[in-house]
C-alpha cells in the first residue's frame, strides 16, 4: 500500500511541476512572440535575451527544473517503463486542460482526440 | 507551416526521447537516491550517461522554446510524441527487444493522435497580438 502511495506521489510531483512549467513557458513564449522574427531583427543574442529576461520564463524554468529532479528521484526508485508512460500520459491530459483554462488555446475536438489518443498510446507502451 | 518548422518539431521529438533514454541509463548505474540525502541527486549529474542526457535535453529545450513561439502547447506536445513510436521501433529492430501487441497498439494510438493534431491549425489567434507581431506590423507600415 505504501509502495502504491509512494509511486502515486512521485508521479503526481512530476505531473504537477511539468504542467506548471509547460504552461508558464508557453505563456512566456506567447508573450515574447515568434523567435525567428526576433532573431532576424535583433540577432541570436537578442532572441536569447528576450527569453531569459522574461519573468514567466524564469518561473517556468524553475518548475521544469523541479520536474527534472522529481523524475531523477522517481527513476532511482522505480522503472522507466512505469514512471515514463504514467507521468507523460497524465501530463498530456493535464496540459490540455491547463492550456484551455490558462492560455485560452483553442482546444477543439481534434486536439482533445489527439491528447486522449496519445495519452492512451503512451500508457499502452508500459505493457 | 514551413519545412523549417516541421524540422524544429522533428528535433524536439528526437532530442526528448534520446535524452530521456540516456538519463534512465545513467540513473540505473547509480544506487537509489533517498529523500534523506537529496544531495545525492547532484552527484548523479556527473555520471557520463546523465551528462549526455542533459546535453540532449538542453537541445530539446532550445528547439521546444522555438516551437512554442510559433505553435500552441496543445499542438506541440502531441505532434512531438512520435518519439515514443521511434523508440519502440528502434527497440524492436535494433535492440531486438520483444515488443508486445499492446505496445504496437500504443504505437498505433500515438500515430493516430499525431495525425489528428497535425491536420489542424498550429496556432490560436488571440485578441491581443504578441509584441513581436506589433513591431513587425510597424516595420511593414514604415516601408
Amino acid at each position: 500500500m505504501n509502495s502504491i502511495l509512494a509511486t502515486t506521489a512521485m508521479i503526481a510531483a512530476i505531473v504537477v511541476t511539468a504542467t506548471s512549467g509547460d504552461i508558464l513557458i508557453a505563456s512566456a513564449m506567447r508573450q515574447i512572440g515568434d523567435l525567428d522574427r526576433i532573431r532576424a531583427r535583433s540577432g541570436l543574442y537578442g532572441a536569447a535575451a528576450a527569453v531569459v529576461t522574461n519573468g514567466r520564463f524564469g518561473l517556468g524554468f524553475i518548475c521544469l527544473a523541479l520536474s527534472f529532479f522529481s523524475l531523477l528521484f522517481a527513476l532511482s526508485h522505480r522503472d522507466l517503463s512505469l514512471i515514463g508512460p504514467a507521468a507523460t500520459s497524465l501530463t498530456f491530459v493535464s496540459n490540455a486542460v491547463a492550456a484551455k483554462v490558462f492560455l485560452h488555446e483553442n482546444v477543439d475536438h481534434r486536439r482533445w482526440t489527439a491528447a486522449i489518443f496519445v495519452c492512451a498510446g503512451v500508457a499502452l507502451l508500459a505493457f | 507551416m514551413s519545412l523549417r518548422r516541421y524540422l524544429i518539431l522533428a528535433i524536439v521529438t528526437l532530442t526528448a526521447s534520446l535524452g530521456d533514454t540516456f538519463l534512465a541509463r545513467g540513473m540505473k548505474t547509480l544506487p537509489p537516491v533517498s529523500l534523506a540525502h537529496p544531495a545525492e541527486l547532484i552527484h548523479a549529474i556527473f555520471s557520463p550517461w546523465v551528462v549526455a542526457g542533459i546535453v540532449l535535453l538542453i537541445g530539446f529545450f532550445a528547439s521546444y522554446l522555438t516551437a512554442l513561439s510559433f505553435a500552441d502547447l496543445t499542438y506541440v506536445l502531441p505532434a512531438t510524441s512520435l518519439g515514443y513510436v521511434l523508440m519502440t521501433i528502434l527497440a524492436h529492430w535494433w535492440l531486438h527487444e520483444t515488443v508486445s501487441s499492446w505496445r504496437w497498439l500504443g504505437v498505433l494510438c500515438i500515430t493516430a493522435g499525431v495525425g489528428f493534431v497535425t491536420r489542424g491549425p498550429a496556432y490560436t489567434n488571440t485578441a491581443e497580438p504578441c509584441p513581436s507581431e506589433i513591431v513587425h506590423a510597424g516595420e511593414e507600415v514604415s516601408r
